[in-house]
């Protein structure tokens, strides 16, 4: 099966292994007998709802983010009603904040967002710095954990009833305060996490492939074969210690 | 010169002495966080009885290599206090300072994030400053927001002072716009330039206006001959300037040096062009302290290594390289020295401490790609062993020839295992991971300890 993947603004928002997590879902697609097919989308390039099964927006510096948030504002319908349409996606740190409602900057500003995931992101003081452990129930009953790296300024705040990516076992979170981290809509993950993601949680890069594969197929999700993942155990492992002896506190 | 000062140098010079002899490292900054913490006003006084002042160099990369050099170029007709080993806080300045009472020149290189208060105590006659890439962004935040503290830093620099700045660094380059006192240097060989912009390359779009630049030349990241499309704001004319450079392998490099007194060639013993750029930091910086073409010559001629950055240690019938790995712009002009002669055997150590970075993603910046398909083995060491090996995996090694060996002797040893007699071991280890790997090697008396330098 082939696999048709958006991949937002990959010139400005590549900070640190987004082309990383890319390559491990062409990789686990390609284990599986599926091709993952990636187009760059540009500003001002197309973005059709019903054109790609899974999205992906990365992280940039402040610079870089600035430089394409009107255009991502722009295309929210867009990316709406793709999720809503079954499609994957996966947005990490600024990415992330980007398709919330808007950033709110220390002097006031305010720079609107995409408007897919229910949550608004204020200008800390300080960025949260440090190694995170979360836990995940993405379907019920499973829960799973995530580990990662944080590094953000911003503090998010979810609506009420807006759905965490996870509960932070160890590290700041969101905002630091409420627990929670991340958010999703539907098969559309957000996270702070960034780095390589998926390369050490390859259960998250599985849980995305079969929801793009089951909007490419329109039949309804499969599990994935099994693979043998011993260095990503491991790799997991290293970093999942990290986050208990040295995450943020909050 | 007060009591006061005089009895706090003495006790901090006694701790240094001590650490050493408890064979507690170096101490190489534990006399000056003693001092620093004591009286850090001291360093403003020490560094004001230099006679002839101080040079400060910072740079995310190239910083103790480019200082080694210009102290080569600059010590031999006058006494330096340099903080060698490379303590680039003000602590470690006021090591060096203590260590070298009576010292002509003070030479420090300057953590990027030190350098606003180490400009406000050591008031330099030079500031050379050659390059700002990504590089731990869990400890220094943004890029940009280390380039808005050097612009404010600039600013208080005294009106006499010279500026040295590498002009192929946009934002660099940036900073001596509207000085009189500057030497801007730079690299002028396109036949050494990249074909592309490297993956997530910095600084990339204009200052100016946001456009992209182009390059007529891209030579180490985004550092090269620039210019914006739409407005027009380019690399400013150099006036120190590498040209005519031959690259041989991991051997070194050979290249003519134009400067404002005319043009030298030099030989130099360390491989790359990074290095080249180093010796064009350190050369400008000179110049602006006086020295004549000729003393910049046999300087750079006359250098071999700093501290763990590139090492050739023998032992026994075979040969360790070592190239210290430490942000994606330094990993990747490391990695770019191997292409010519690709080493059979590598082994590649990540640590995630606080030196290193705790955040390991930067290694996904690395380009790692070109190499792999032609090592026939790589190790893979450290704390982070398993992340690397994924790293590497991804990037197209297959998994047959990984091998992961987290302790750094056990790898270093599998290393030598795996190499024929004659043969190169290349080392590729982040900077915790090259102290270790350096304890170990002296520990075999194959390399003297730190704070003595140098190869055994």
């Amino acid at each position: 099966m082939r696999i048709r993947v958006g991949h937002l603004y990959p010139d400005y928002l590549n900070i640190y292994a987004d082309r990383g997590n890319i390559a491990v879902l062409s990789r686990r697609a390609a284990l599986r007998g599926h091709e993952l097919v990636v187009d760059p989308i540009g500003v001002g390039g197309a973005l059709e709802p019903d054109a790609h099964d899974l999205l992906y927006v990365g992280g940039g510096q402040d610079r870089e983010q600035a430089a394409i948030a009107p255009d991502l504002a722009a295309r929210g319908d867009a990316i709406r009603e793709a999720v809503a349409g079954g499609a994957a996606l996966l947005a990490v740190c600024g990415g992330y904040q980007l398709l919330g409602r808007g950033y709110r900057g220390r002097d006031g500003s305010f720079m609107p967002g995409a408007g897919l995931f229910a949550h608004e992101t204020v200008a800390g003081e300080t960025r949260m710095i440090g190694d995170v452990l979360l836990e995940c129930e993405l379907d019920p009953g499973e829960r799973r954990l995530l580990a990662g790296f944080e590094n953000h300024a911003g503090r998010t705040l979810l609506d009420s009833g807006a759905e965490p990516l996870g509960r932070v076992v160890h590290g700041f979170g969101n905002d630091g305060e409420s627990g929670f981290e991340g958010c999703r809509v539907d098969s559309a993950l957000g996270t702070y996490l960034h780095g390589p993601l998926l390369p050490r949680n390859p259960w998250l890069a599985d849980w995305l492939l079969e929801r793009a594969l089951a909007h490419a197929t329109g039949e309804a999700s499969e599990r994935l074969a099994a693979l043998p993942d011993e260095l990503e155990e491991e790799a997991f492992r290293v970093a999942a210690g990290r986050a208990r002896v040295r995450g943020g506190r909050r | 010169m007060g009591v006061r000062l005089e009895l706090e140098t003495l006790a901090a010079r006694a701790v240094g002495t001590a650490s050493r002899a408890a064979g507690r490292g170096g101490g190489t900054t534990l006399p000056g966080k003693l001092l620093w913490k004591l009286d850090p006003g001291a360093v403003d006084e020490l560094a004001a009885e230099l006679s002839s002042g101080v040079a400060l160099v910072s740079a995310t990369n190239g910083k103790t290599t480019t200082t080694a050099m210009a102290a080569r170029i600059l010590g031999g007709g006058q006494r330096l206090a340099w903080n060698s080993a490379g303590a680039n806080l003000l602590s470690g300045l006021a090591s060096a300072l203590v260590a070298a009472r009576g010292a002509d020149l003070g030479l420090f290189e300057v953590d990027e994030a030190a350098l606003p208060e180490a400009i406000a105590r050591t008031r330099p006659r030079v500031v050379s400053l050659a390059n700002l890439f990504r590089d731990q962004l869990d400890r220094y935040g943004e890029l940009e927001i280390l380039a808005e503290r050097w612009r404010a830093a600039v600013k208080t620099l005294p009106p006499d002072a010279t500026l040295v700045v590498n002009a192929d660094d946009p934002v660099v380059g940036d900073l001596a716009e509207g000085r009189d006192r500057v030497l801007r240097f730079g690299l002028d060989d396109p036949r050494h330039a990249r074909p592309a912009l490297q993956h997530a390359a910095d600084s990339k779009y204009c200052l100016r206006c946001g456009a992209p630049y182009e390059y007529a030349a891209a030579y180490v990241g985004h550092l090269g001959d620039y210019r914006c499309p739409s407005c027009g704001h380019a690399r400013p004319p150099l006036d120190v300037v590498a040209r005519d450079v031959e690259l041989v392998g991991l051997t070194g490099s050979r290249f003519t040096l134009h400067g404002p007194e005319g043009e030298v060639v030099v030989e130099l013993s360390l491989p790359g062009l990074y290095n080249v750029y180093n010796a064009a930091a350190a050369s400008s910086l000179a110049f602006a302290l006086g020295a004549s073409p000729a003393e910049v010559r046999s300087g750079l001629e006359d250098f071999s290594a700093a501290f763990g950055r590139f090492e050739r240690i023998a032992t026994g019938t075979k040969t360790i390289i070592v190239l210290l790995i430490k942000n994606p712009a330094a990993a990747n002009e490391a990695l770019r020295t191997l292409e010519t002669g690709v080493p059979p055997v590598l082994v590649v150590a990540l640590n995630d401490a606080i030196a290193d970075g705790r955040d390991v993603s930067w290694i996904w910046d690395v380009d790692f790609e070109p190499l792999l398909p032609h090592v026939e083995r790589v190790v893979a060491s450290g704390d982070r062993a398993a992340e690397l090996g994924l790293r590497l995996v991804y990037g197209g090694l297959p998994e047959d020839r990984l091998e992961i060996v987290p302790g750094l002797e056990e790898a270093l040893d599998r290393g030598l295992g795996l190499v024929e007699a004659g043969t190169d071991l290349v080392v590729l280890p982040t900077y915790t991971a090259m102290l270790a790997l350096r304890d170990v090697l002296t520990r075999r008396r194959l390399v003297k300890p730190y704070w003595e330098g140098g190869p055994a």
